[in-house]
């Protein structure tokens, strides 16, 4: 190597390359089982995203393609000054929150009773799953129909035996009745991931505490909640990517109706049926752009797992 | 049932009580679906009864109802548009994450944590951000209607996950292993067939059960991308949403029959679920 002064980018294939391809050539394969991965997505996932925020700049009404123009920031400002959607992107916040916090708390007190032996543990876990294996639409369709139906719903069957009052639960409570929906939906997934945190608890720590005469109470907040805050934190996070964009929940139960609809129904019927394909895009960035708030905290979340796995690894 | 039960705590004299308050839940949980599963059994004019009938005498009319008995429309197509959107995308998922993830776990990458967290980030980034230009593209290319357009959809939308999921999989096996293959003259996809995936294979598993409930699952891209000829099973389900009353059992039928593979396959594989779910991150 030091013996040659003539550089080898003048005349690359007079000498005998024979190491440096060869160290870029493995560059390249480690790298190499990456690339379809990674291409794929950029070109399914960055490309129309980057398409978006080129139309959210323009007015655009696919009705009237030819009166297109470049708008600037109207868009966006018609978007910030709509009072619908000001009011969707309220209840997308209302909405994610909570679900999320009612699934989380709801999912914790399931996962602490499971936690412990008792007979038939094993079928009331798989009772307790089966909600969140119903297909979403099929969950949503079961809600409205047979629960929520005020006339032959069975919520309202139920109350008939105890002399109830027999509301109309979608128009008296429209949001709620979603929101029940999604907690119904929801809680298994979190029972299950709290779960497998109480599972990996240090069962010899929690003795010891015991022995030395710490109450059921002092355990759980001393011991068992600090434990579970990354798995809560993983609930949490994982339940809001999904929920934040929850379409179909809004989409069967109410159509978007008695101001329940979330960002993501108001994006799609805002270019789907009143084909308004600039403000849909500003829509749309301005829901990346609420994304962006949780991801940045989602990803330290996720950052501090995975040190901790690689520190173990 | 669990064959992962830990050591529980010491059951003590409120341990029966307890237990007794988590059946009480399960089966608050479980009641909508088995008054789902009843119902589907009724006719439509039992169904539709307050209070609600419970000893009504069992019929098969919802089920044949659904399957295009009463002259609507079959639901075969759709639910062949969805076994074949979810399986091919579960198939492209795993052609695409698994080497991927091997380069991220097994053949460190330089900068790998950033190539990582890019795949996770495009998780975070809504369906809808994307959706018009989509649409756009699909329309001006002839591919609207086209079940392989939502094959290739699923697959961005699972691959981030599988990615993540693969890497946490993949990262447990002994570099030894590997190394050891590798002396003895075998090539890299030799490496990845035949050593890599037969031990990771119980991960890869759990990775295609998740990629498949999500895709049998989606609805918003189907609702927007197909029409007639590639519907799938859930956007067949939303025409139920506007149905009054009348076809109760036959809304019940169709939800459990299309949510029949994904409850078969989650019960079968509970602890699967739990860990794929968890990304991998809990164990």
């Amino acid at each position: 190597m030091t013996a040659t002064t003539t550089a080898p980018v003048a005349a690359p294939e007079t000498r005998t390359p024979v190491r440096r391809p060869s160290a870029r050539l493995r560059a390249w394969a480690t790298r190499a089982p990456l690339l379809p991965a990674l291409i794929f997505m950029i070109v399914v996932t960055q490309l129309p995203f980057v398409a978006t925020l080129v139309i959210s700049f323009f007015d655009w009404n696919s009705l009237y393609p030819d009166a297109r123009h470049f708008a600037g920031l109207d868009n966006y400002q018609e978007v910030l000054t709509d009072s619908d959607l000001r009011h969707s992107v309220w209840t997308t916040v209302l909405l994610t929150v909570a679900v999320v916090l009612a699934s989380l708390v709801l999912g914790l007190v399931l996962a602490l009773l499971l936690d412990r032996r008792f007979r038939g543990r094993g079928i009331v876990r798989t009772l307790l799953i089966a909600p969140f294996l119903v297909v979403p639409v099929a969950a949503a369709l079961l809600w409205k129909h047979v629960l929520y139906n005020p006339e032959y719903g069975l919520l309202n069957g139920l109350l008939h035996y105890v002399g109830g009052p027999q509301p109309d639960w979608i128009s008296t409570t429209p949001l709620l009745a979603v929101e029940a929906s999604l907690v119904w939906q929801w809680t298994p997934f979190m029972m299950l991931i709290l779960l497998a945190g109480l599972q990996s608890r240090d069962h010899e720590q929690i003795e010891a505490a015991r022995v030395d005469g710490a109450s059921d109470w002092q355990i759980f907040v001393h011991l068992t909640l600090p434990h579970l805050r990354r798995y809560l934190e993983l609930g949490a996070l994982l339940g809001s990517i999904y929920i934040v964009q929850n379409f179909d929940a809004v989409f069967t139960i109410t159509s978007g109706g008695l101001g329940t609809a979330n960002l993501p129904y108001t994006v799609y019927q805002s270019f789907y049926q009143a084909h308004e394909n600039g403000l849909a895009s500003a829509a749309g960035v301005l829901v990346v752009i609420g994304s962006i708030v949780i991801a940045t905290f989602a990803l330290r979340v996720v950052s501090s797992l995975f040190r901790e796995e690689v520190s173990r690894a | 049932m669990s064959t992962t039960a830990p050591r529980a705590p010491r059951v003590r004299g409120k341990g029966a009580g307890l237990g007794l308050l988590a059946w009480l839940l399960g089966i608050a949980f479980f009641l909508p679906i088995a008054w789902m599963a009843l119902t589907s059994f009724h006719s439509e004019a039992d169904a539709a009864t307050n209070p609600p009938s419970f000893a009504a005498s069992l019929t098969l009319d919802g089920y044949r109802e659904f399957f295009g008995a009463g002259g609507g429309a079959s639901p075969w197509p759709a639910l062949v548009n969805s076994l074949v959107a979810s399986v091919a995308s579960t198939l492209l998922v795993l052609l695409l994450a698994f080497p991927a993830a091997y380069a991220l776990s097994i053949n460190r990458v330089r900068k790998w944590t950033d190539v990582l967290f890019f795949f996770l980030s495009t998780k975070m980034l809504p369906v809808v951000a994307g959706l018009l230009p989509i649409y756009l593209f699909a329309k001006n290319a002839g591919m609207l209607d086209n079940i392989w357009l939502l094959v290739i959809l699923y697959t961005s939308m699972n691959l981030p996950i599988a990615v993540w999921m693969m890497q946490s999989f993949l990262a447990e096996i002994p570099v030894a292993v590997i190394e050891a293959a590798r002396v003895d003259g075998a090539r890299l996809p030799t490496v990845l067939a035949r050593v890599v995936a037969l031990i990771s294979l119980p991960g890869i598993a759990a990775t295609a059960l998740i990629c498949f409930i999500f895709s049998w699952n989606e609805l918003l891209f189907a609702r927007v991308l197909t029409g007639v000829v590639a519907e799938t099973a859930p956007v067949f389900l939303t025409g139920f949403i506007t149905s009054q009353g009348l076809f109760l059992a036959k809304v019940c039928a169709a939800s459990l029959v299309i949510s029949l593979p994904v409850l078969a396959a989650g019960f079968a594989a509970q602890d699967k679920l739990v860990q794929g779910l968890s990304l991998g991150a809990v164990k």
